[in-house]
């Protein structure tokens, strides 16, 4: 039963997709509209998306870049480098926060907290230095260290792997990246 | 802790399943469009459309012109690319317009159209559009749409910032996307950029008679990346306004290394200073190799011209020419509302959208308002120049054209969507997506005082799925949405030709009974035009022949040519002799390494043709002009190379035959 709910996400955006490409083959005079996430396509590398999409560890992750309506946004062109939470991070978080993120009132904080996972470029591995920001979507920086044994962390956050997409870079950290506090 | 996550999971996945349906539907026709777009597109067969659309190719290097609403594409203007299609680059009249300081060069990237203003209006007399590689300014004459002027532009690395126009066209700008080393020595490390790179300005005066251009001057300005820009107007008229990224002043991987900064710069530039200073000989004039081209309507010809001197006004040496206002970014685009009181800076990887007002600007130069200076230059205080912010207007936004009435339409990139907002509260009002990435976006009259408003076009960037696919090189597209109601509402796809970056529209009626028809035979002062049959005629000079030739329906004079001989130099001069509407004629020889031509009632052009083997060679009209089209032929004798084949053409000779 667990499983089924937490592949639920995965199966409605597969789903649709579908929807999407089927209205264009058998209506010819109804207009078709759906963003990028909904292209079919099975050749190309996988996009910043499809990557979280095809991850075990990042269901929550998913389903916050739906509730937060980034899924097409990300499906672009980009470049993007995406540090990306586990499901583990996200649990590590005090309780109730995620829930109250994806309720609909929430949504810019839930976007503004999504955004500062996001840069706009693609930073590689071999480019990361030691002590470099980057200002992330939401305007924000972020701060890469990398330790004398070449392990790479995020303001303090553990970056567990990489994984190069189409559009981009993913990062899969350990810690949800919360931004600074505006006063 | 687990059995919160579980519940947390749990309502995730719950919520996406509702989010999903809801994404779901809404993205399904219904949402799209309502049930009568057909008919706001729909021109009847016979019936003309509202607007003329001038859509930039982008890497093919020519101007494209579709109808709105129909989206039906009417002509393909080539201005920086040869088109072998008309001759267009390859008939002897036409290759001096693609003359440059660096030789012919066949090919550029057009990337924006502008089209001529009066007290900021369209007035419909011409199109000016820039090469974005081997910088230069092209103009149209709307009247014949066709390339009639190409000036290059010295000290620029890549015409990018261009060409935007102030208010009554007095000028074109161009900024220079790259900066470059100036001066007289340019062979320095890459790594030196700080020191020796610098930026230009060019300001091109437009004759306000015959539209003819020339550098009036250039301002020499710090070593960053100038994106795009737009003019003042009523108030502001005599300001110009310039996005610059790269303030970092980064020389490689700027994906990285000039994204650094928080904020970069939009630069106003205070023209009507910059004149006073021209005007006092402050002007420095600096040697600098250009070429300008213009095409002559009477004798059907260009001309290059080379110059060889620009006058410069260095601005770190004026001050008050030029202020800093500080935007986030990497603007991209920066765009001046219809009332030239608010400027929109567009960040490209900003989540916020800085709204500048042009009297804050004026009141914080008087108050020196500065937060510091860029290498002498005054940097205004961001909140002493800021009207205020759109908050989260989307991602990636790039470009803003407004309507009638009060209301901006910016394009975001990354998000994928036309947002509409108000230009005073700053509230965002509509938002629609595009299929997909869209880059330039375009409302009729949008740049103007007055916009025509109706419609805005979406230029995008990708199509992937969006019509038939054509392996792995896809169209770009054009989509249209009406702006009439509260709701942008999509109306059309229609694809496009290259890569559709800026456009511009305009109602044709302003220039639709303007458009020549023929050109007059008695006006043709072509040298080697054959005003008549009688005229027609074949000439040696050395290894050089002139055959003067005439089309008209439906044979070519002459159509029997002897006495040619392997290596000569043949010019095929050929006068279309029909005072008739839409009878051109054309002209193509076997074996021709150019193109063929295309040759409109009333003119001259002109084939080379080197023949390299004996034999005959047979030449046709290749446009369809008249029942015996087919007929309209001829054959060239070529005789091996010192032959004594005399000289001699005809038409209608048939040799005593019966």
């Amino acid at each position: 039963m667990k499983k089924l709910i937490l592949y639920l996400p995965l199966l409605l955006l597969l789903a649709c997709g579908q929807q999407a490409s089927d209205n264009s083959a058998v209506t010819a005079s109804a207009p078709v509209g759906g963003g990028q996430s909904n292209v079919k396509d099975d050749t190309s590398k996988p996009d910043v998306v499809r990557v979280a999409v095809n991850s075990n560890v990042h269901k929550t992750l998913v389903a916050a870049l739906q509730a937060a309506d980034y899924v097409d946004a990300l499906s672009n062109a980009g470049p993007f480098t995406v540090f990306a939470p586990t499901d583990d991070a996200f649990a590590k978080l005090p309780a109730s926060t995620v829930e109250n993120l994806v309720k609909p009132e929430n949504k810019a904080t839930l976007q503004h907290i999504l955004e500062y996972h996001v840069y706009v470029g693609n930073i590689r591995e071999e480019q990361i230095r030691d002590g470099m920001t980057l200002n992330q979507v939401n305007l924000d920086n972020v701060t890469l260290n990398v330790s004398a044994d070449g392990k790479i962390t995020i303001n303090g956050a553990n970056v567990l792997g990489s994984v190069s997409a189409s559009n981009g870079t993913v990062y899969v950290i350990d810690t949800v990246l919360l931004p600074p506090d505006k006063k | 802790m687990k059995n919160i996550l579980n519940r947390i999971i749990l309502m995730l996945g719950l919520l996406s399943v509702l989010y999903a349906m809801e994404s779901c539907k809404p993205k399904g026709p219904a949402a799209v469009t309502t049930g009568d777009a057909a008919s706001k597109v729909y021109v009847a067969p016979g019936q003309y459309d509202e607007f003329y659309n001038f859509v930039s190719g982008g890497f093919n290097g020519q101007m494209a012109v579709y109808g709105l609403p129909s989206g039906r594409l009417f002509r393909n203007i080539p201005v920086f690319s040869v088109n072998p299609e008309s001759g267009y680059g390859y008939s002897e009249e036409t290759k001096p317009m693609l003359n440059t300081s660096h030789g012919f060069i066949p090919w550029d990237d057009l990337h924006h159209p502008a089209l001529s203003t009066t007290k900021g209006e369209h007035d419909g007399r011409w199109l000016f559009g820039n090469a974005n590689n081997t910088p230069r300014v092209g103009r149209i004459d709307l009247t014949t749409f066709r390339t009639v002027e190409i000036i290059e532009l010295p000290n620029s690395g890549g015409n990018h910032s261009s060409p935007f126009i102030t208010e009554n066209t007095e000028y074109v700008v161009a900024g220079t996307r790259f900066s470059v080393p100036m001066g007289e020595n340019r062979d320095v490390p890459i790594s030196s950029y700080k020191e020796n790179f610098k930026g230009s300005i060019s300001f091109i005066k437009v004759n306000p008679e015959t539209g003819r251009m020339n550098i009036e001057f250039q301002l020499r300005t710090p070593g960053f990346n100038y994106d795009l820009s737009r003019a003042g107007k009523g108030p502001s008229h005599g300001w110009f306004f310039f996005s610059c990224y790269n303030t970092e002043q980064a020389h490689t991987l700027l994906e990285v290394n000039a994204s650094r900064n928080d904020k970069d710069f939009i630069m106003a530039v205070n023209w009507k200073k910059a004149e006073e200073y021209l005007a006092q000989g402050k002007g420095r004039k600096e040697k600098a190799q250009y070429a300008h081209n213009v095409y002559d309507e009477r004798t059907h010809t260009a001309t290059s011209t080379m110059m060889n001197e620009v006058t410069v006004l260095d601005v770190m040496e004026f001050p008050d020419i030029v202020y800093f206002i500080p935007c986030p970014k990497s603007p991209h685009g920066c765009d001046v509302d219809p009332s030239g009181e608010f400027i929109v800076g567009s960040g490209k990887l900003a989540a916020v959208m800085p709204v500048f007002s042009f009297g804050k600007i004026q009141t914080a130069i008087t108050n020196k308002d500065f937060e510091g200076d860029f290498g002498g230059i005054p940097v205004i205080k961001y909140e002493s120049a800021l009207h205020g912010e759109v908050k989260k207007p989307g991602l990636g936004p790039l470009h803003t054209e407004f309507d009638a009435n009060g209301n901006a339409y910016t394009s975001f990139f990354v998000s994928s969507e036309i947002v509409k907002w108000n230009v005073k509260t700053l509230e965002v009002l509509d938002r629609v997506p595009t299929y997909y990435s869209i880059g330039h976006l375009c409302v009729p009259g949008g740049p103007t005082a007055k916009p025509h408003g109706k419609y805005v076009i979406a230029y995008n960037k990708i199509t992937k799925d969006r019509y038939l696919p054509t392996g792995p090189e896809l169209t770009q597209s054009a989509q249209l949405y009406s702006i009439d109601g509260d709701k942008m509402q999509l109306l059309l796809d229609f694809p496009t030709i290259g890569e559709p970056h800026y456009a511009e529209a305009l109602p044709a009626s302003l220039i639709k009974d303007k458009s020549v028809k023929i050109y007059k035979i008695e006006e043709n002062e072509h040298p080697f035009a054959a005003k008549g049959e009688k005229m027609a005629r074949v000439e040696r000079k050395g290894n050089e022949v002139h055959v003067y030739m005439t089309a008209i329906r439906s044979h070519l004079t002459p159509d029997n040519i002897e006495g040619v001989r392997v290596g000569d130099d043949v010019y095929f001069h050929v006068t279309n002799l029909e005072q008739d509407w839409d009878v051109p004629h054309g002209f193509a020889i076997k074996g021709a390494t150019n193109a063929e031509i295309l040759i409109m009632p009333g003119e001259t052009q002109t084939l080379k043709y080197k023949p390299l083997k004996a034999g005959v060679i047979p030449f046709y009209c290749t446009d369809f002009c008249s029942a015996l089209h087919q007929e309209m032929s001829g054959y060239l004798r070529v005789s091996p190379a010192g032959s004594n084949t005399p000289l001699k053409f005809s038409t209608g000779d048939t040799g005593g035959q019966k």
